[in-house]
């Protein structure tokens, strides 16, 4: 039988409470941003496997070796609009550094809604729409846009909630590919 | 003992937190309706009184953008009363750091307005008028999902 660790329960906690300090930030509807610390206290990205447009599967393990940007959003979140010009430019910039953007469109009415947005915008990265699973891997997508920075090895580098500037994500994917 | 006393407070500090931490903001709150007297001729008003916290708002009835998602109010068709008619309120035209030019939304306090008739087969007596809100908020740097309200309003139909 294991013994209680109060060593344990007290990092257990102090976790708890971290989070719940976030959780406090979206409940003031302010945005938040978290960094994953050092690369060792990263946790890992929830791995999922979705459909793009044409049916193609995206499994995030698959990006395994690269930095991603993976992206919550909606065609009605004014927010994910100005931020999915820069991802765009991100897209053929970083490229061939080893990036990509991975796009999850929370969409109730899924691909009828995205496919056009998806054309007007020239969307240059993987598109698929999401799942409450996947939502719920990732903590439950409560406000957007919500984006993760994943490093090389797949694991969480830094969280988003609502609209940071362009210069703030530049500066995290370079920061990751170097 | 000391151990399964620290075990337990603890997890009851642990259990006290959790609820906060995938809470998102009360962003539109509706007051409870008033009871609503129907003449057994002619119509009455019933209004909704909602209020949105300071600083968000949500998309009016006719959003100026194809891409937004309309407030909108559905009473049930089986009421003992028939909706003629559902007046939203004034929206304004505001310009946010998300938009290029403003768009028509909702904050503050506002209400929702429907003009009720008695329905030819009603019961005298008390009665509900069922109903849902749908609406979709954000604020200036985040959107939240479209979320639906159950409306319901008390009747007595005379």
């Amino acid at each position: 039988m294991h013994r209680f660790s109060p060593l344990l329960g007290l990092a257990v906690l102090a976790s708890w409470l971290l989070a719940a300090g976030c959780a406090s930030q979206l409940s003031r509807g302010e945005p938040s941003s978290r960094r994953g610390g050092d690369a060792s206290a990263r946790k890992p990205a929830p791995d999922f496997e979705l459909k793009d447009m044409n049916g193609k599967t995206i499994r995030l393990s698959d990006y395994r070796g690269q930095v991603v940007l993976l992206n919550f959003w909606a065609t009605w979140c004014g927010p994910c609009k100005i931020e999915i010009p820069w991802f765009v430019e991100f897209q053929r910039t970083y490229k061939d550094r080893g990036f990509t953007v991975i796009g999850v469109s929370v969409d109730e009415d899924g691909w009828e809604a995205v496919r056009p947005f998806l054309a007007s915008r020239q969307v240059n990265y993987p598109v698929v729409i999401s799942t409450m699973e996947v939502e719920q891997k990732y903590g439950g997508v409560e406000a957007l846009p919500v984006s993760f920075l994943i490093d090389r090895e797949g694991r969480i580098a830094g969280t988003h909630v609502g609209l940071v500037t362009k210069k703030t994500y530049e500066d995290e994917i370079r920061g990751l590919l170097d | 003992m000391k151990m399964k006393s620290a075990a337990f407070w603890i997890s009851a500090l642990a259990l006290a937190v959790l609820p906060a931490q995938a809470q998102p903001p009360q962003i539109l709150t509706l007051q409870e309706p008033q009871r609503v007297v129907v003449p057994r001729q002619g119509d009455v008003l019933a209004p909704l009184k909602l209020s949105m916290r300071p600083g968000y708002h949500a998309n009016s009835d006719k959003p100026s953008e194809d891409y937004l998602i309309p407030l909108r109010l559905t009473w049930d068709a089986k009421a003992p009363v028939e909706a003629a008619e559902i007046v939203y309120p004034k929206a304004k035209m505001e310009k946010f750091e998300f938009t290029e030019k403003p768009i028509s939304v909702l904050d503050g306090d506002f209400e929702i307005v429907t003009r009720l008739r008695r329905a030819p087969n009603a019961m005298p007596g008390p009665a509900f008028l069922a109903g849902k809100l749908r609406y979709q908020a954000c604020n200036d740097k985040m959107c939240f999902p479209p979320k639906t309200l159950d409306v319901k309003v008390p009747l007595l139909i005379q």
